[in-house]
């Protein structure tokens, strides 16, 4: 098993300057933008994209060509790019922005041509401050050298783009949040109907919202064709995809790879194994709203068909490993704090639900729990997420209440003795 | 303190940058977090000037995202990291020994303003668990020992610029992937370190 580098070959190769613009230049770049530009054809873009069956980096997989395929006319129309990645245990779009900045703004420029976009914004978190500098400093050099501003390159195509920095909030990652963040209101995702921001986005035009990891994929497509694109990975997944390796491996890190192969042979061949030896109790195969696969699952191929079959979702790519020693229990009350934490508030299933559900896992886990809590826990998940089915039914506006119940669900499902082995023996008078 | 010419100035570029003023509501309240450390009363009707909107809906807007602070922070923001792939890497031991060091609990700054400490959700450095920011610089790989001996040297040397690079070259270890790049730019003050909001510095070397 061998990795494929497409989006992280340029980095590889200048490790110490891939994020110059001169570099970039010289190994290629901007020539996908060049012949994009000669052609002068938006269509043929857009019928690459398609022709590449890519999926949306993001985490919900939606095909990136048909989301641009919804892009509703009006004279003013927005690419937003989603760098606020803040799924724990995902890593990917760091390292893109980081040290290949350059790969993403040329992305961004052919999106732009392709669907006659005048003004992209590059939403970065806030806590990324480091990469946004890298892309702030690319996006000043490419406007120097004429790739950004007005009459690119002496044709008749103009574009801005705006770097923006987040401030803290992991909801913005739903892209209606990120819409009125960026539009300087509270990051609360937006009711659907209308479902596509292609429709209906920001300042209510239609807006283009991308990943930056589909982004930075679009120059690799336009200079190789879609069809070569589509050749790489497997029917569904098509290309490679960047996982980010974290837990208790011995070489965590950024891979990217073709789609297809096992998780535990990703594992093994790029994460070197268990530290200490150890076997794997449960990793969580797509980021922390994942529902976990046991250590006897690691034969499931890294797909999003595959996983979403198996009853979790290949999300953001993140996966983290759980040795035989791990507290299940601590593993999953630090997920459902972190939602507890990032609930926007708005819904009331996911505000009090996830703040409960957190305030009970801490009872348990310093062994103070009740009997009458286990039920408890799937009351309140139910209230949340009706049946918990996967993929999640709603009660709320977005998937972020239902994501807290992933870690729960997983619990109970397959380690349930870890919860009852907490609960003291002996049961209190006052219940 | 209402803002001098030169802030207003900047702020008002920033506002040039988006189709609509109220777009530049976020980058404004980091220009106000870098002049006070915090989110000013002041600030807050400056910046509903420069908007055109309400006071309380500058004040909404603030209080949604962690990264605007209602109070004072310290020179440093010690942001030590507790999500899953951190906690399962024992960021329990460095949250206890920066608490530690430090004696404040989460939020709290010391009476010398030097620290303030945070437990916060997930920075993208699980590779590298567990890991800190200090004024959003990450820092990867840290143990408890070594995450003692970064707050002595901040609190000793106190360097006016915070450089990643530097802390993680003293005090890092396992990185979430190679930086490659080296980097000497870093953060001033309690707020991202950002050109737009021009407080991006480099630090001589």
């Amino acid at each position: 098993m061998k990795e494929t580098l497409l989006l992280t070959k340029h980095m590889r190769e200048f490790p110490e300057n891939s994020h110059q613009i001169e570099i970039y230049e010289k190994n290629n770049g901007y020539s996908a933008l060049k012949k994009v530009l000669k052609e002068g054809n938006p269509e043929n873009v857009i019928n690459e994209i398609k022709d590449s069956n890519i999926r949306g980096r993001g985490g919900a997989g939606f095909p990136t060509g048909v989301k641009w395929g919804f892009l509703a006319e009006n004279e003013d129309r927005y690419l937003v790019i989603n760098g606020d990645e803040s799924e724990p245990g995902t890593f990917k779009d760091r390292i893109l922005l980081e040290r290949d900045p350059h790969q993403l703004i040329e992305g961004v420029i052919i999106t732009c041509f392709a669907s006659n976009i005048k003004k992209a914004f590059i939403y970065i978190r806030g806590e990324y401050a480091k990469p946004a500098r890298r892309v702030q400093d690319a996006v000043q050099q490419a406007y120097e050298k004429g790739y950004l501003g007005n009459n690119i390159l002496g044709t008749n195509f103009s574009l801005d783009v705006v770097v923006h920095l987040g401030a803290g909030a992991y909801i913005c990652g739903e892209e209606t949040a990120l819409l009125n963040s960026l539009e300087g209101k509270r990051g609360e995702p937006r009711l659907k109907p209308p479902y596509f921001p292609a429709v209906m986005g920001l300042y209510n035009k239609p807006t283009l919202v991308n990943n930056v990891e589909t982004i930075s994929s679009v120059p690799w497509i336009i200079q190789n064709s879609g069809k070569e694109y589509s050749k790489l990975g497997v029917e569904g997944s098509t290309g490679t995809r960047i996982f980010s390796l974290s837990g208790h491996v011995n070489n965590p890190g950024n891979f990217e790879i073709e789609m297809g192969k096992s998780f535990g042979e990703f594992i093994d061949t790029f994460g070197k194994g268990i530290k200490n030896n150890k076997n794997v109790k449960a990793y969580i195969p797509g980021g922390a709203s994942a529902p976990w696969f046991t250590g006897d699952q690691l034969d499931i191929k890294m797909t999003i068909d595959d996983v979403a079959n198996a009853g979790s979702m290949l999300g953001s790519g993140a996966i983290v490993v759980m040795d035989e020693d791990t507290n299940l229990v601590y593993a999953a009350k630090s997920i459902v704090s972190f939602f507890a934490h990032e609930s926007c508030g708005q819904c009331t299933p996911c505000r009090e639900g996830t703040t409960w559900l957190e305030m009970i896992l801490e009872r348990i886990a310093s062994g103070r729990g009740r009997l009458s809590d286990i039920s408890l826990l799937i009351d309140i998940c139910d209230n949340i997420s009706p049946g918990l089915d996967w993929p999640p039914k709603m009660t709320t506006i977005c998937p972020l209440g239902p994501s807290a119940v992933s870690p729960i669900t997983s619990l109970l499902n397959n380690f349930s003795e870890e919860i009852t082995n907490m609960l003291p023996t002996k049961i209190p008078i006052t219940q | 303190m209402s803002w001098e010419k030169e802030l207003i100035d900047k702020a008002n570029e920033i506002i040039e940058m988006y189709p609509q003023k109220r777009s530049a509501l976020g980058p404004l309240l980091y220009l106000a977090q870098e002049k006070d450390g915090y989110i000013s009363n002041d600030s807050i009707v400056e910046i509903s000037n420069l908007v055109g909107i309400t006071e309380v809906q500058v004040k909404s807007v603030a209080s949604f995202y962690s990264m605007y602070k209602e109070e004072q922070t310290g020179k440093y923001l010690l942001s030590v990291c507790k999500s899953i792939s951190c906690e399962i890497n024992d960021s329990r031991s460095v949250i206890d020994s920066v608490k530690n060091f430090t004696g404040l609990e989460n939020y709290e700054t010391d009476t010398e303003k030097v620290f303030t400490f945070e437990e916060v959700e997930c920075i993208g450095a699980c590779g590298g668990a567990p890991a800190v920011q200090v004024n959003y610089e990450t820092v990867e790989g840290l143990t408890s020992e070594k995450s003692v001996q970064m707050c002595e040297w901040l609190k000793e040397e106190r360097p006016e610029i915070i450089v990643a690079d530097e802390l993680q070259e003293k005090f890092g270890g396992v990185k979430s992937f190679d930086w490659a790049i080296k980097d000497n730019t870093g953060t001033s003050y309690s707020v991202p370190g950002f050109q737009n909001i021009g407080t991006a510095k480099e630090k001589s070397q």
